[in-house]
């Protein structure tokens, strides 16, 4: 019965949004929807390296496709935001299907330059053809709530309400797929891909439908992110945005989707909060820029050493819970790993 | 488990926090300046003794050099204001938030002054495509949005953004002006265009075109700031035979063109937009540039007879009454910056604030705010008057053509104006540019 779990905390989620939004401010609100663009975007790629073995400094690019396709559906069709967010997500997929291909044929570094490659190229396009992307400037999306909410209803609330729910049914899917025999035999090729093959598994087929389902929850992130920001431009994938959402990914602990709402809330609230401080006590300002960089990247550093299996790891740690199944350290990642398969096998029997 | 792939984690973790960083690069922030007492508040912002307003900058990131600069100079200009009686016995204090020029990050960043600091208003936003992303959740909230740092047309939209109001000297004016002084004194030669492939530039050739007649262009070429590589459109402006080349460039790419023009042997006249001829930024840029080239050139030397325009005053010219006032004050609250183009635009653009906030009143509402500059604010450190009206939210007007010669800009003839309008005449400037009030208050 685990579906019937999943629901079950997914509505009890639910209202503790609802409870959130109505009693803190607006600017509350609006980080809540930030928060729930990057849970999106950090639970994909969590899934895609923690349980498939595949790595992906490509995912703000999915990111933009699923904003762009957002922006010019709106824009040329005028499509309602309930149908944007799903046919963001398929195009994005598709994307992700066609690098997929690509990827199951690479490992290791060579997968992680590819993607990379694609994080640093596609935003770029936008600027090549500004006729269709706008250029520098991007293109507006219009989010109004709707009218049955009445005329003062905060946007940011509604905001917060449209990601976070989306986020939520995210959450409740891939923790299903996790679960599921798709999942399992993810894990399987993860942990020795010789042993999956002979068991039967298609592995490249099912390394291909890793980077789909990825790309799918980047490119609904990207139209959460288009929703919540209502704009879309290049300036907003630049490779940091890809690099952060793998930073999530690791803090949060990789496999985990409680660990990607773990890493969403530091990449999001860190910053800001080191911001306010930095400012309010006065630093001098060449350093004070600099500060909330600096924090992260201690941040960073604290929790992999502390928690070697990111926060959720830390925190099931501390209620003497074994580490979550699904969830492994990246540094087990055998298609991580440079060497082929056959002498993975050897050096697995030496550990 | 193998040691080696025990590493990986930190390792991982360590590679994407020095991305991160270098991403980031690095610049300055803000200082606040006073405390607050009771409060008998007028509109959010506002309270007796203090006027909160905000600002999104480019504190780090690609745009943070030269640009991070700017806020920091504003707020030394407030903080003489505020050591001075302040604005009607209100003390201005100046929040600006990094954006790293990008879009998504300025939306939040205005989000969170707006509806968190609950600022008056906001301030020399700086960028096109950041401030872009803003413009209308700003104009939906009725919040002041004050003097844009950047030359787009678009700010001068009142029925669509009554709030809103640009300040510089927008970008059509200045190639109108520009493309007027090249009409007048280059007919008949061969003329090429290199420009920004943004609103930026397109905006500037815009008003060339109206300008310089479409016979005597012999080549267009356009780069985007992503591409460092100019040298296939200096070939192309080469091969053209243009004899003048007019640039809308930032600086770092006019000094990419002067360096691949260099290494051509293709040394045309350069005519080029304000934007990017600060002298002592392209100078040093130049240098810095070379340098990386393994050659060593005078900064000074090269930008030496670039033909440009400046709306404000010429920062050699120490003489004039507001380069004497702003270098006061620079030097008391802002010393550690250089006193160059960025400082100056900083300043000058805060005094065009104090000059609108006195005219809002005792005690102004944000509304008292857009109304008072929609009523027309008098000429300030510019050298020409103001278009502000309730019709009208471009700010400067008109400029003057100066020559870079031993690393200043030489101011040279009058002032011309006109309009952003295809039509528009392009004419000297009879009124006379105003002295700085002694006082150094608006």
């Amino acid at each position: 019965m685990t579906l019937a779990r999943h629901v079950g905390g997914a509505l009890v989620a639910a209202v503790a949004v609802w409870a959130l939004s109505v009693s803190l401010g607006s600017f509350r609100d609006y980080q809540m929807a930030d928060i729930a663009v990057y849970v999106v975007a950090i639970a994909g790629l969590t899934v895609l390296i923690g349980l498939s073995g595949q790595i992906s400094l490509g995912n703000g690019a999915f990111m933009a496709v699923g904003a762009y396709a957002t922006a010019l559906l709106q824009m040329h069709l005028n499509w309602p935001l309930w149908a944007l967010f799903p046919a963001s997500a398929v195009i994005a997929a598709a994307f992700g299907a066609a690098v997929g291909v690509a990827a199951a044929r690479l490992r290791g570094p060579y997968l992680a330059g590819a993607t990379l490659m694609l994080a640093v190229a596609l935003p770029t396009l936008a600027t090549q053809f500004p006729g269709v992307f706008g250029g520098d400037q991007g293109l507006p999306v219009t989010v109004i709530p709707p009218a049955a909410l009445g005329a003062a209803f905060p946007l940011t609330r509604w905001l917060a309400w449209v990601n976070a729910g989306t986020a939520l049914i995210v959450l409740v899917l891939l923790a299903n797929l996790a679960r599921s025999r798709i999942g399992r035999s993810w894990q399987a090729i993860r942990d020795d891909e010789t042993a999956a093959a002979l068991a039967g598994l298609n592995v490249a087929g099912l390394r291909i439908l890793a980077f789909v389902v990825s790309a799918a929850c980047a490119g609904l992130a990207g139209a959460m992110l288009a929703a919540y920001s209502s704009q879309v431009s290049p300036g907003s994938f630049t490779l940091t945005l890809s690099i952060a959402l793998l930073t999530g990914a690791v803090i949060g602990g990789l496999g985990s989707l409680a660990g990607a709402l773990w890493g969403s809330l530091v990449v999001v609230l860190v910053p800001t909060y080191v911001t306010n401080v930095a400012t309010s006590h006065g630093l001098s300002s060449t350093v004070a820029a600099n500060i909330p960089v600096a924090a992260y990247g201690v941040v960073l550093i604290v929790v992999i050493l502390v928690f070697p299996d990111g926060i959720q790891g830390g925190v099931r740690r501390l209620f003497g819970l074994p580490p979550p199944t699904a969830a492994v350290p990246l540094a087990r990642l055998n298609s991580l790993r440079r060497r082929p398969p056959s002498s993975e096998h050897q050096e697995e029997g030496t550990t | 488990m193998n040691r080696s792939h025990r590493l990986r984690v930190p390792a991982i973790a360590a590679a994407a926090v020095a991305a991160a960083m270098v991403a980031a690069g690095c610049g300055s922030s803000s200082s606040p300046s006073s405390s607050s007492g009771a409060a008998t508040a007028s509109a959010p912002g506002v309270t007796a003794t203090q006027i909160l307003i905000g600002s999104h900058q480019p504190l780090t990131g690609p745009a943070a050099p030269g640009y991070s600069e700017i806020a920091p100079a504003s707020n030394a200009y407030f903080q003489y204001v505020n050591a001075h009686g302040g604005v009607n016995g209100r003390k201005i204090k100046y929040t600006y938030l990094d954006d790293g020029y990008d879009p998504a990050k300025t939306v939040s960043d205005v989000h969170q002054l707006v509806l968190q600091n609950n600022v008056y208003a906001i301030f020399d936003g700086l960028g096109t495509p950041t401030h872009l992303a803003t413009v209308s959740f700003l104009n939906s909230q009725k919040v002041p949005d004050v003097f844009v740092a950047s030359g787009c047309d678009c700010w001068n939209d009142p029925s669509k953004y009554p709030q809103t109001f640009g300040w510089q000297l927008d970008y059509i004016r200045e190639g109108k002006i520009l493309g007027a002084y090249i009409k007048q004194h280059f007919a008949g030669k061969k003329i090429g265009y290199f420009f920004q492939n943004d609103e930026f530039g397109q905006d500037g050739v815009k008003g060339l075109d109206y300008e310089i007649p479409h016979s005597q262009v012999v080549s267009r070429q356009s780069y985007v700031p992503t591409n460092v590589n100019v040298g296939p459109q200096v070939a192309a402006l080469k091969a053209s035979g243009a004899q003048v080349v007019v640039s809308f460039a930032i600086p770092a790419f006019n000094a990419l063109l002067k360096l691949a023009s260099l290494k051509l042997g293709f040394s045309p006249t350069l005519v080029a937009s304000s934007v990017g001829t600060d002298p002592m930024t392209l100078g040093g840029l130049l240098e810095a540039f070379a340098k990386k080239g393994g050659a060593t050139v005078s900064g000074n030397a090269l930008t030496q007879g670039i033909i440009t325009d400046g709306y404000l005053p010429t920062l050699g010219d120490t003489g004039n009454s507001w380069i004497a006032l702003f270098k006061k004050v620079h030097d008391q609250y802002d010393a550690k910056a250089p006193f160059d183009g960025n400082v100056l635009y900083g300043e000058a653009v805060a005094y065009a604030f104090v000059q609108a906030m006195m005219k809002a009143g005792k005690n102004p509402t944000r509304a008292d705010l857009v109304s008072a500059i929609n009523g027309g604010l008098p000429q300030g450190p510019a050298v020409a008057p103001y278009a502000y009206s309730a019709s009208n939210h471009s700010g400067t007007t008109g400029a003057y053509i100066g020559v870079i010669k031993k690393g200043v800009v030489a101011k040279q003839g009058p002032v011309y104006v006109t309009d952003a309008t295809p039509t528009g005449a392009v004419t000297a400037y009879t009124g006379s540019e105003q002295a700085a009030p002694g006082s150094g208050m608006p």
